[in-house]
């Protein structure tokens, strides 16, 4: 048993991603452990796509994705509401184009 | 068709003969996988393992549904809760306990490449409607099986140097259990002629092949087939190991027949 722990180390994460029908974008679907990415699509098929949840699968190593932190969200997310010339509402539009609406 | 070999002589026997030998080698094998569920060397194999079990024991409820209609009994559970070994017509390598993770995924391995080249065979040729419907169903599992066994067999067999060993070690044990899969008797030659099995021994060539390609790219070495090969199983001779199966198995439902989930 020792000896086991010993070697022993956790496989890399995988996220997992499905497409539900041809043309649809990929959706995430979850993350699972594997060797290598052969053995990935092998565990997101046993874990995600018993329910038929769609027709093609994505794995990318989970370290391979870049993300934003959580405390980037004002930065990154926050709408610039106080900043009215971002938006483009004082045009005046052509009464053509109210018309036709 | 009971207890003893006997040759089926008209095409309805023919057809429930099949169906058992099928369901039978589903049926063991899969209990055996299933004794892994909780017990996977990581979550995801456990998974693994035990979509793999109910899919052996969906194929087996379904075939053996087809021989209770046929045969007129009850349900499927006539078959696999009240026979005794002896009429059990899988073959013996389904029998002996799990063994580790490198037996378990051999077995698997030997049992879908076989399993592949019948169905493939037997969606082709079968005369009988509702059975090539169950095969053609059944073939695509069959195939993820033998992808997800190959993959270990890579994977442990050209690892470590203990996973390369047990590797090793499992194809070894398992060998002498394989010359089964390719035996004809008079129920199979009975079927072939009512055009509702194949002719296994035939299979025997690229069976060798296909295992023997895993195994070279594995660094495995292939054990010979100059020894002692086991037979006998499908006419009733089982190994120790099946009635020790089938009690527990069984218990529950023969303590208590009437039992239902409430």
């Amino acid at each position: 048993m020792t000896e086991q722990t010993e070697t022993k180390h956790e496989w890399p994460l995988w996220e997992v991603f499905y497409q539900p029908k041809d043309g649809k974008p990929f959706e995430h679907a979850g993350s699972v452990h594997a060797p290598d990415a052969e053995m990935a699509l092998q565990n997101a098929r046993d874990t995600y796509a018993r329910r038929s949840e769609g027709i093609a699968f994505w794995v990318v190593p989970s370290d391979q994705i870049v993300a934003s932190a959580p405390e980037d969200a004002g930065p990154f997310f926050d709408p610039a509401n106080d900043k009215p010339y971002r938006h483009p509402q004082f045009y005046s539009v052509p009464r053509a184009v109210k018309k036709r609406k | 068709m009971s207890t003893f070999d006997t040759i089926p002589s008209t095409k309805k026997d023919a057809l429930v003969e099949m169906l058992l030998r099928l369901a039978d080698d589903r049926l063991i094998l899969g209990h055996r996988l299933s004794e892994w569920a909780g017990h996977g060397p990581e979550l995801e194999e456990d998974l693994a393992l035990a979509n793999a079990a109910l899919d052996m024991i969906g194929h087996a409820s379904s075939l053996y549904g087809y021989a209770a209609e046929l045969e007129g009994k009850a349900d499927e559970d006539h078959y696999a809760y009240f026979r005794d070994d002896i009429d059990f017509k899988n073959i013996a390598m389904m029998e002996p306990p799990r063994g580790d993770f490198a037996y378990t995924i051999a077995r698997l391995f030997l049992f879908s490449v076989y399993s592949y080249l019948l169905y493939r065979e037997l969606t082709e040729h079968v005369d009988d409607e509702q059975f090539r419907g169950m095969l053609n169903k059944h073939f695509k599992e069959i195939q993820y099986h033998f992808r997800h066994s190959r993959e270990w067999v890579l994977r442990l067999g050209d690892g470590t140097e203990e996973s390369h060993r047990r590797m090793q070690d499992a194809f070894d044990e398992l060998w002498m259990y394989t010359g089964e899969m390719f035996e004809m008797d008079g129920a199979a030659d009975a079927a072939v002629q009512h055009n509702l099995f194949t002719d296994v021994s035939s299979l025997k060539k690229e069976w060798l092949k296909l295992v023997g390609e895993t195994l070279d790219e594995a660094t495995i070495t292939m054990p010979g087939d100059e020894q002692y090969m086991y037979s006998g199983a499908r006419s009733g001779q089982h190994t120790e190991h099946l009635g020790r199966l089938l009690a527990e198995m069984q218990f529950l439902r023969r303590s208590y027949p009437d039992a239902e989930w409430k």
